[in-house]
């Protein structure tokens, strides 16, 4: 009896750190022209016979009209210990022989579920830097069943590329806790149940940079808005 | 069956191999310069197929490239077997024949190193790779040029001919081995997978000497908008490229030399003109690889400059062999008068 109040206490306390739990909202905007995007190699039929060979641009900077930066990896840099930890798979599509999304985070030994939506094989040909991950080249014919990958080790922008079409290729950062998350195409993001407590939030783009700024999160939702700079 | 030394469709054969080899080099180069070398994740089966069975409808994207080499591979592959049992069974000479042997054992290893570069995913197994398609190639060009008619031909080597070809065999040797060096710079280079470690000439990022310090490495790499399966650059990388360039000077100087030296003895003479067309070979090599930057790296350019290079050295190879033959200055033969033919001495010019 006295063991299971002591738990029942202990779950009441856990909880609380979520009932005094925030969200933290902003705006990455893109500062700058960047430069046109390259054209890159497609190969004949682009997709499979029958389908047309059209001009594919890189994706490095995708801006809204108003700026905002899309694929900007958002994170707390000393993240709290604990947290729910994230156990829902995270889809990975090849459509159109090309990975969405093209930049997504995921925690630690979170599912990556990567289907093929086409009617051409791909490879999936993940290629991590960080020692932990591992580096695997899985054949994926179309219509054949979802692979799966976890990654045990935090690591930035690890490159995904289907070799069979050079210019397929998604990145991946991986976080070893829960307080993260990828703006969308008009540069919006929302870090969800973040405890109550100052932190530092730290935006982070494959050409722009980073940047960083102090949050406080109370009982309402925190805002942190962040301009990157076009590299010159 | 007697064995001889006179085997002129073999002698035929020899050749025809050694130049479908340089042309799998180029098929091989193709790959790399494409970045499709692990389109087909698994080996010696093709998506689970067996290799010759590999339905045409799926040769899509990197795996028409890949899948193509891997073929022609088997096809070279089994061209050396033929070789190397069509020697055992038909040459005198032993040595050639364990040439032969040792041919079929180069390409077989040649074909696993190719194989578990794909398997352990291991990018520098290229290398190696790539090294020994060179050395294969040049082995194929000397065992044809063992079986050629000019090898067998005893005839009167004049002696400025053959003092000029043992004063001069050294150099070409040496520059032969130059241009190893600076293929298999060139291999290691391209293994990276990191694209153009410097994209501009004839300077590099705008200096004679580019910089390489933490910064300036991390400006090149913010500023780089390749969006395809490239890894970033390093300095390893920038000093590598850098010695490509540098070593294209020398390699270039020496053949000059060779060529102006060899010319001196012997305006007209086969082998000076063999000389000449190293040196027309190494020029458009240059010229190929200026253009390879000044272009971002096309696939089609790249990978001229990956089979000209090979040509180089294979013509390299075949120039020096025959200087030490020359250089061995042999004596008038049992030969009828009528059938001889001065070496390559049809003036001194």
């Amino acid at each position: 009896m006295k063991s299971t109040r002591w738990l029942g206490l202990a779950a009441l306390a856990a909880s609380v750190q979520f009932l005094s739990a925030a969200d933290i909202t902003g705006k990455v905007t893109l500062k700058g022209t960047p430069p046109p995007e390259k054209e890159l190699p497609v190969a004949d039929g682009f997709c499979g016979p029958g389908s047309i060979a059209k001009t594919f641009k890189g994706r490095v900077y995708r801006t809204a009209s108003d700026g905002g930066l899309a694929d900007v990896v958002v994170y707390l840099k000393e993240a709290p210990a604990g947290g729910a930890a994230k156990t829902q798979p995270v889809t990975l599509d090849q459509k159109g022989c090309q990975y969405e999304p093209y930049v997504f985070a995921v925690q630690v030994n979170e599912p990556i579920v990567v289907k093929n939506s086409d009617p051409v094989l791909h490879n999936v040909h993940t290629r991590p830097t960080v020692a932990g991950n591992k580096e695997q080249n899985l054949a994926q014919m179309p219509g054949s069943k979802d692979l799966e990958f976890k990654f045990p080790a935090a690591e930035q922008f690890m490159r995904i590329e289907c070799n069979v079409h050079p210019y397929m290729v998604s990145y991946l950062s991986v976080f070893d806790n829960p307080y993260f998350a990828v703006t969308d195409k008009d540069g919006n993001f929302t870090i969800k149940n973040v405890p109550k407590g100052s932190y530092t939030v730290e935006v982070a783009h494959r050409r722009a940079g980073k940047a960083e700024q102090k949050v406080t999160v109370g009982d309402a939702n925190a805002t942190a808005n962040f301009t990157l700079d076009v590299p010159k | 069956m007697r064995r001889s030394t006179d085997n002129p469709w073999l002698a035929k054969f020899a050749a025809f191999t050694a130049l479908a080899t340089l042309c799998l080099i180029g098929v091989g180069g193709l790959v790399t310069s494409k970045g499709v070398g692990m389109s087909v994740p698994d080996w010696p089966t093709t998506y689970g197929y067996n290799m010759f069975l590999f339905p045409i409808s799926k040769w899509v994207g990197g795996i028409r490239e890949e899948h193509t080499h891997r073929l022609f591979a088997s096809w070279v592959g089994m061209l050396t077997t033929i070789l190397a049992v069509w020697l055992s069974i038909k040459e005198e000479r032993r040595w050639l024949r364990w040439l032969g042997v040792a041919a079929f054992f180069g390409v077989v290893l040649q074909g696993v190193l190719g194989g578990l570069r794909v398997v352990l995913k291991m990018d520098n197994l290229g290398i190696p790779h790539a090294g020994l398609a060179q050395a294969f190639l040049c082995l194929l060009v000397a065992i044809s040029l063992f079986l050629s008619r000019w090898w067998q031909r005893r005839v009167e080597t004049p002696d400025y001919l053959s003092q000029t070809a043992q004063r001069l065999k050294p150099l070409f040797i040496l520059t032969t081995v130059l241009i190893f060096t600076q293929l298999m710079i060139g291999a290691t280079m391209r293994h990276q997978h990191a694209g153009l470690a410097v994209p501009d000439f004839p300077l590099a990022y705008g200096k004679i000497w580019p910089d390489t310090d933490p910064v300036s490495i991390q400006r090149y790499n913010t500023l780089r908008i390749d969006d395809g399966q490239f890894n970033p650059i390093t300095a390893a990388q920038i000093y590598l490229h850098m010695s490509h360039r540098t070593m294209a000077f020398v390699v270039l100087a020496f053949v000059a030399a060779c060529w102006l030296r060899i010319r001196r003895t012997c305006r007209n003479c086969g082998i000076t003109r063999l000389t000449a067309w190293w040196l027309g070979l190494i020029l458009l090599q240059a010229g190929l690889g200026v253009v390879t930057v000044l272009k971002n790296k096309p696939a089609d350019i790249a990978t001229a400059h990956v089979v000209v290079g090979a040509a180089s050295l294979a013509l390299g190879t075949l120039i020096s062999i025959m200087l030490a033959r020359l250089a061995q200055h042999r004596t008038v033969s049992p030969m009828p008068i009528a059938d001889r033919k001065p070496a390559f001495a049809e003036s001194r010019g």
